[in-house]
Parts: C-alpha cells; structure tokens; sequence
C-alpha cells in the first residue's frame, strides 16, 4: 500500500506508448517534406484559415460539456438517493446506449432528425414545420448524447463516497435539504465534476464524424480537419494537433483553478 | 445519506433523460425492419435485414472481435490502472503532478493524434522487430486509452480512504495482501468498477484508433460498421444494432430477476 | 453493480469462446493455401450486398482456398498514406489513373506477369495501356467510368446540363459537392476554363476563388454520404461518379442524371501489386479471377462502374449494356479529361487549399 513499486508497470508502459508516440508526432510538426528541420508546418497551422475551426470547435465542445454537465449532475445526485439495487438498475439503462457503437448513435440521430424524419414527422403533426439537421444545435446534442454517460458516472462516484455522518451532522445543525446540498454535498462533488468535465470537453472538442453527419457546410470541427490533412500533410497535421492539444491543456489547467482538487493538474 | 423516495419532479426529470437515451435508439431499430436498402425512407415491413446479418461472417466475426477486444483491454487495464493509482499515491506532490500529467495525456490527445501516432510507433517496431498490426496492436492501443479512465477514476476515491484502515488491518493481523485486499480494494471497488465500465464502453466504441493500428486482416464492429457507412447504411447495421440492444437488455433483466429471488430467499432465511 | 459487471464479462467472453472457436473450426477444415490481402475502395466488389447479387470473393476463397482479406479506403490519399507509412503489406491495390503513375514513379508497385493472369486477353485493347501507364506493365484495368450530375427532378425545374448548375442560387443549402479535392478542384477549374488534367498553383487558386463562391450555396461536402442523401430526398444536386449515379437512381425514381456538356472527369481503377506484397502468386490467381468473364459481369452488375472485360458484357442485361452512366458513350468519353499525377508540391498545396476552403 505504500509502495511506489506498483506503479512501475505503468511508468514504463506510459514511456513507450504516450511519451514516445507524442515526441514522434512533436518532432514531424516541425520538419519538412524532407525531413529536415523547419517551422513552416507550425506557421501553416496558425494561419488564419485554421483559426475559425478551432474556435468553433472549441465553443461546440464548451456548450457540449456545459449541457452535459447541467444534465447529468441532477442524475448524479438522485442516483445516491436511491436502493443500492435500484442505482445499478438506472446507472445501466445510462450506459446501455454507449454500448451500441459510437457511429451508430449517430446515425440515429441523423435518421431523427432528417428532413421527413422521424422528429420532423411528428412535429409537423402539430403544425410546426423546421429543419433540424445540418446547424451547429444539432451536432451540440449528437455530441451530448455521445457523451453524456462520462459526467453521470464520475460525478456519481464521487457522491456515492461522501460520508452520509457529514450530511447528517448538517442536517442536525439545522440546515435544510439546499443547504446540506450546497455546503457539504455540491463542494465535496467537485472532483467528479472535474473529472466528467475532462471525459466529455476533450472528446467533443477533438472528435471528427459527428459534426460532418449532424452539422452543416459551416460546422466543421478540427478533427474533421486534422483527418482530412494528415493524408496529403504529416507535418501540417502533426502541426495542427500539437496546437489543438495546447488549447486543450490550457482550457483544463484554467478549469482546475477553479477546483481546488487536483483532478488534471 | 438518507435514502429517500424521489419526488414527483425528479422522477419526471430522469424519465426525460431515459427518453432522450432511447428514442434514437427505438427509431434505429424500427428502421432495421425497412424492407427498403435505404434506411432513411420507409418502404414497408422486412426481416431480410436480419437474415442478411446472420449470414454475414464478416459481421459476426468481428462482433467476436469487439467482445474479446473489449473484455481483455478493460480487465487488463483496470489491473494496471489500480496498481498505478495506488503507487502513483506514494509519490511526493511534484512527481506525482508529473506522473499523473504523463497518463491523462492518451486522454487529451485527439483520437485521431494518437491513432496515426501510434500507428508510426508500431510500424516502426513492426520493422525492427518483424510482426505486422493486428490483433495485439489493437489491444495494446486500447489498453494505452483505457489506463487513463481507470487511473481517473480510482484516485479521487484513494484519496478519500482513511489510510489508517489499513494499517488497523493489519494490525488485527492480516498479512499484507488480506490487508490489501479486504481493505484497499473493497474500498476501491466503486472506482475501479466505474473506471473499468468506462474501459469496456470506450473500447466498444472506438473507432478512429482501431481503424489506424489494426493492420491488415483484424476487423472489429466499428472497423466494419465505418467501412458500410462510407458507401451506404444498409438496415443490416440497424438490425446488428437492435440485436445487440436486446442482448444486452436480456442479460440485465435475468440478473436483475436473479438478485431479487436471491434477496428474498436471503430474508426468508 | 459488481456483480452484474462480472457477470456481463464472462457471457460476454463465452459468446467470444464460441465464435473464435468456431472461426477455427472452418479454417481448420479446408486444405490452406495461403491467403491474399486485397485494399480496395469501399464496398468495391458484388459481395452479396443484397438479393440477386453474387458474392465473388466467397466464390474465390471455395474455387481456391485462398482466404481474402478485404479492408477498404475512402480515398486514393488514404490508400497512398497507409501503404507509404505502415509496414502492413498488401497485395492488391486498386489505386486510381493519377495515384498509379505516382506510384509508379515512386517505384512502388511490383511488374506483373501476364502470363500468370489468361483472362487478361479479354481486356479492351484501349484499357491495356492506360496513359498513367503506358507500356502497360504493372496494371489489370478494373473499372473505368466518368463523373456526373445526378439531381431530384421534383426539387430542379430546368434540366442541368452544365456543371453550373452546381453554382445555381436557387438551390442554395440543397447542393452537394465532392469532398475530394481533385474533383472538387476539377470541377472548378473546368469553369474557369483550364484543363485540370495537370495544373500548377496559379489555377489551383484560381479554382479556390470559384468554390468559395459556390461554399455559400453548398449543403454539405460529401463523399459516398451522397447515397443517403440523394435516395433519401435530402438534397437536390450532387456531384458524383455515374455508376453510382446509376445505382442511386434505382432506389429513388425522382432522380434523373447528367452528363455535362462539355465533358467531366474520366477515370480508370486498376488492380496493382504492391512491392511488399508477400503474397505475389494468390495476388495474380485473384486478378485473374476478377477477369472472368461472368464475374466481371457479377461486379459490373453490382457496382453500375464499366467494366474493362471485352467478353463480359455478353452476361449483362440490355439496360446496364445500353446504360450511358455504365459505359459512357465514346463521343462523350473523348471531351473528358483525365487526371496526371502531379508533383507532390502541386498536390499538397492542392489539399491544403481544399481543405482550407472548408476550414473557413
């Protein structure tokens, strides 16, 4: 229990699979065609062409997490309020649709939300007529539903591990069902948020075939970008992501100076 | 904390959520009944789809794949994942900072960034050490995006345990490991369960690393199932779909049956 | 929840037991000859898809207990990229015009004996010497075919006839592109009048100009998505490759095709062997095999491309023989043009240009 041995195995399994992996792809955004060291892929990829992309994928992922998080925390909560048994029960139905593929869910939706589908059907049944597909709206609730699982369950673990004689010794002290909520249960929640934030906001932010199934010609996400260049363009690509993963590092290092717990950083 | 009933509201609030979950899924299923090959248009009632899917080798070799893909990455990186967690707790502040910094980066790394990264790694070693991709490099990929969630999941619960239970176990005299096993793990369990739930669904769903480091000849569901999508969905996607759903609904509904009959013979006991 | 999980693993890992165990059963039971790995387009080969349609590598593996193992590409990009940088070896490719003469320059693929593939004398004389490669020494055409305008008759009023009609305002948000740069591209550069079978930066810009202008009007860069799509009544007009055309048409009678006037893209797909392929022999048996006549039928029939094979048309159905999306007619085929491979400046810049169009 106190040794560090245990987590050898891991240290080294990290070294060769996450360190080297990423020092490859460091060292081609900053090499040419040739081989030879050069800065251009980087000033490429910090063109302004690029910045749009990443902006707009930086906002889809930021509503993404935001929804997920204003869902799924209520879920969380009433999850610990319910029979042991029961818990299970509804933390399954939560996951059973992820574990239909990724690809599939999305497909679904595409079929819900087509022109004449299923959505479409219904609603014009009562007069209303839209489009529903094709606009940065839907691919925020193809990527919700995507990912919405991964702020239940973090956020519940931790929530499940709060000591039920701290909730009690606020009751005792005259504090009312919100306020046991805000002072004790909402603060001690915080790492799980932390931690289902981290699960949904990279993802979405990163992830590609969502945005060009759901979105429309303007909702292309740098995924679908970095997808597309890394055929014709190592270098670019390598550039591209290097710089998506800073942003993303600089997004979770400002969101845990908010948490005072140490989630990510 | 008390267990109350829920209220009216709250009930409502998850019934919402549980229709949001679902109707996209009881949409697709419907649709596998299309007797049409486009799963957009309804042209009226078929099986054929069903048929098809049974038929198809392809398909159900690579559901096998999936299942054994998924089992082994989850197990094998929950095992890694918690003994790291736990060692990685031994650590003073800063190497541990710089540790656990190391093993969210599979996290934050786009897919599509460590699926060509690791697909330049294994070629490398493929040269070097004469093997081609395939199964193993699929596995030892989704072990490398597993680990992570697991290590993710069972430190804010390590962090909480009081470390005097295990010392006061062992001072009631169990050895090292009972100490370790009765006390640690127990108190674990819900982290290491919720990170290797994580494990198995994210390796179900993977798509993009799979599709870069499975070399060859291996196939899984989501290898397949992107190939068909390229061209066009066939309703025998949403028929492997509705399938798999019903599965797994089955399995949940005798287990659940099975743990009721077990509670009741345990109380009239 | 812990002992559900379990108990969701072993079912999981008996029904795994049970497939891999009867996977080896089979392989076990036929005398082995190897195996051949094949890298095609998506969905490339009659595969008995549906009713009525023949599953020609199933045929294969029973006449030749070879086993085949099929994985697809989206792209002649994906195809190069995987095979550049990758160690895995195939045997068949089916690369396009532009990509076999890199390839070739690049010395990436194996000559190929004809004397080891007979039903190679059933390839139309035009389609033994392809301009990508001219000596005819490394390539077995597989398909051939052109691009066209494939539109919903209740959503376009006037007929297209010309590739602007993809720029028409009226159809603004119901128009599908190419999301492939080269068609993209092509397409542009064809209306502001440069031949796009070879081209240098000037026109590359030249033809981004002219699909930003069309960006606005766009509901989607589509590749083979374009099926749903047109078949499901989403969209108006697209771009795309007529065989296909042919076989959306067949699902959804509202659609109606095009070839424009003055001429589109023509293209070829060849089978090649790639220098690493370990497999050389099973390689040729399945190109071979490929070009039997009834096959070749089988693949045509299913796939709408033209097919190379002189003979095969004698087991086609007079609507696919007479079908101009099928075979293009020569008069049409000689205003075509067809893709040269350029240098790798040219085509990166290309690539990143397109995807820049879509970026902003």
């Amino acid at each position: 229990m106190k040794s560090k041995k245990l987590s050898i195995p891991y240290i080294l399994w990290m070294l060769v699979f996450t360190m080297i992996p990423i020092v490859m792809i460091g060292l081609t955004a900053f090499r040419d065609k040739s081989g030879a060291f050069s800065p251009e892929p980087m000033m490429k990829a910090f063109g302004t062409e690029y910045r749009g992309v990443l902006l707009h994928s930086l906002w889809i992922a930021l509503l993404s997490t935001a929804i997920c998080l204003l869902l799924a925390y209520p879920v969380a909560y009433l999850l610990t309020r319910m029979k042991p048994s029961t818990q299970n029960t509804v933390q399954l139905i939560i996951m059973i649709p992820m574990w239909m593929n990724f690809l599939l869910r999305i497909y679904a939706w595409k079929i819900l939300l087509q022109k004449d589908g299923a959505l479409d059907m219904a609603l014009s049944l009562l007069g209303i007529h839209g489009t529903y597909i094709g606009n940065t709206a839907a691919v925020v609730v193809g990527m919700v539903y995507e990912y919405l699982p991964f702020m239940v369950l973090p956020i519940f673990t931790v929530m499940s591990k709060i000591d039920g004689n701290l909730i009690e010794a606020a009751q005792d002290l005259g504090s009312n069902d919100f306020a046991v909520f805000r002072k004790v249960i909402f603060p001690l929640s915080i790492p799980g948020v932390i931690s289902g934030i981290t699960m949904v906001f990279v993802p979405s932010a990163s992830t590609f075939l969502v945005a060009e199934h759901l979105g429309g010609i303007d909702d292309k996400m740098i995924g679908d970008v970095i997808d597309q260049i890394f055929l014709t363009d190592q270098n670019v690509g390598s550039a591209l992501s290097m710089i998506l993963m800073i942003l993303i590092l600089v997004f979770l290092i400002i969101m845990n100076l908010f948490g005072d717990e140490e989630a990510i950083a | 904390m008390r267990k109350n009933k829920l209220g009216v509201v709250s009930k409502i609030y998850l019934a919402l959520i549980f229709l949001f979950l679902y109707i996209p899924i009881g949409v697709m299923i419907f649709m596998s009944f299309n007797s049409g090959r486009n799963v957009t248009v309804w042209k009226g009632f078929s099986l054929k789809w069903y048929d098809a899917l049974f038929k198809s080798k392809e398909l159900m070799s690579a559901l096998g794949n999936t299942l054994l893909i998924a089992v082994l990455a989850s197990l094998l990186a929950t095992v890694l994942g918690t003994a790291a967690a736990i060692g990685i707790q031994n650590f003073k502040n800063k190497p541990r900072a710089v540790i656990q910094n190391i093993s969210n980066l599979p996290i934050i790394s786009p897919d599509i960034v460590m699926g060509v990264s690791l697909m330049l790694l294994f070629s490398f070693l493929g040269v070097l050490f004469h093997f081609q991709m395939g199964f193993v490099t699929v596995l030892l990929s989704h072990i490398c995006f597993c680990v992570p969630f697991v290590v993710l999941n069972v430190t804010p619960r390590l962090r909480r345990m009081d470390r005097n239970i295990y010392d006061a176990a062992l001072d009631l005299g169990c050895n090292q490991w009972q100490a370790f096993y009765k006390v640690v793990l127990h108190e674990l369990s819900p982290g290491i369960f919720s990170g290797m739930l994580i494990s198995f669904t994210y390796s179900m769903d993977d798509v993009v690393i799979t599709h870069f480091t499975r070399g060859v000849k291996f196939h899984n569901l989501s290898t397949r199932i992107f190939e068909m999508l390229r061209k066009e969905v066939r309703p025998t996607v949403n028929a492997l779909s509705a399938l798999l759903f019903v599965t797994i609904l089955l399995i949940l509904v005798l287990i659940n049956v099975y743990e009721r009959r077990a509670e009741k013979r345990a109380a009239k006991r | 929840m812990k002992k559900i999980i379990s108990l969701l693993l072993t079912a999981a890992l008996a029904g795994t037991a049970a497939v891999s165990l009867s996977g080896c059963g089979a392989s076990e039971s036929k005398a082995d000859a190897g195996e051949v790995n094949v890298y095609t387009w998506g969905e490339y080969m009659a595969l008995g898809q549906d009713e009525g349609i023949a599953n020609v590598v199933e045929q294969f593996e029973k006449e030749t207990n070879i086993k085949v193992n099929l994985t697809t590409y989206d792209t002649n990009e994906e195809l190069y990229s995987k095979l550049t940088q990758s160690n895995d070896s195939y045997d068949i490719v089916v690369p396009s015009d532009y990509m076999i003469g890199k390839m070739i320059k690049e010395g990436q693929l194996k000559e190929i004996n004809y004397k080891n593939i007979p039903n190679y004398q059933y390839i139309d004389e035009r389609f033994k010497k392809l301009p990508c490669d001219p000596e005819g020494k490394y390539t077995v055409c597989y398909t051939w075919g052109v691009t066209a305008i494939v539109y919903d008759k209740n959503k376009v009023k006037n007929k297209p006839t010309d590739w602007d009609a993809l720029w028409d305002k009226n159809l603004k948000g119901q128009i599908l592109m190419f999301n492939n740069s080269r068609d993209a591209m092509g397409i542009a550069m064809q209306q502001c009048g440069i031949d796009p079978s070879n081209c240098n930066k000037a026109d590359i810009d030249k033809a981004v100009v002219k699909l930003r202008e069309q960006k606005p009007l766009l509901k989607k860069y589509v590749m083979d998505q374009v099926f749903n799509e047109m078949e499901g009544g989403q969209a108006a007009i697209a771009s795309y490759y007529a065989g296909d055309i042919a076989m959306m048409m067949e699902e959804n009678e509202d659609l109606d095709y095009c070839l424009p006037v003055n001429g589109s893209n023509l293209f070829y797909d060849a089978m090649c062997i790639p220098k690493s392929s370990q497999n050389t022999e099973n390689a040729e048996k399945f190109i071979n095999f490929m070009q039997k006549p009834e096959i070749a039928a089988e693949n045509c029939k299913y796939l709408r491309y033209g097919t190379p094979n002189t003979k095969a048309t004698d087991y086609l159905d007079d609507d696919i023989k007479n079908s101009e999306l099928t075979f293009p007619p020569k008069e049409y085929v000689d205003k075509c043009y067809v893709f040269k491979n350029l240098s790798d400046d040219v085509y990166a810049y290309m690539q990143e240009q397109f995807v820049k169009v879509q970026a902003e």
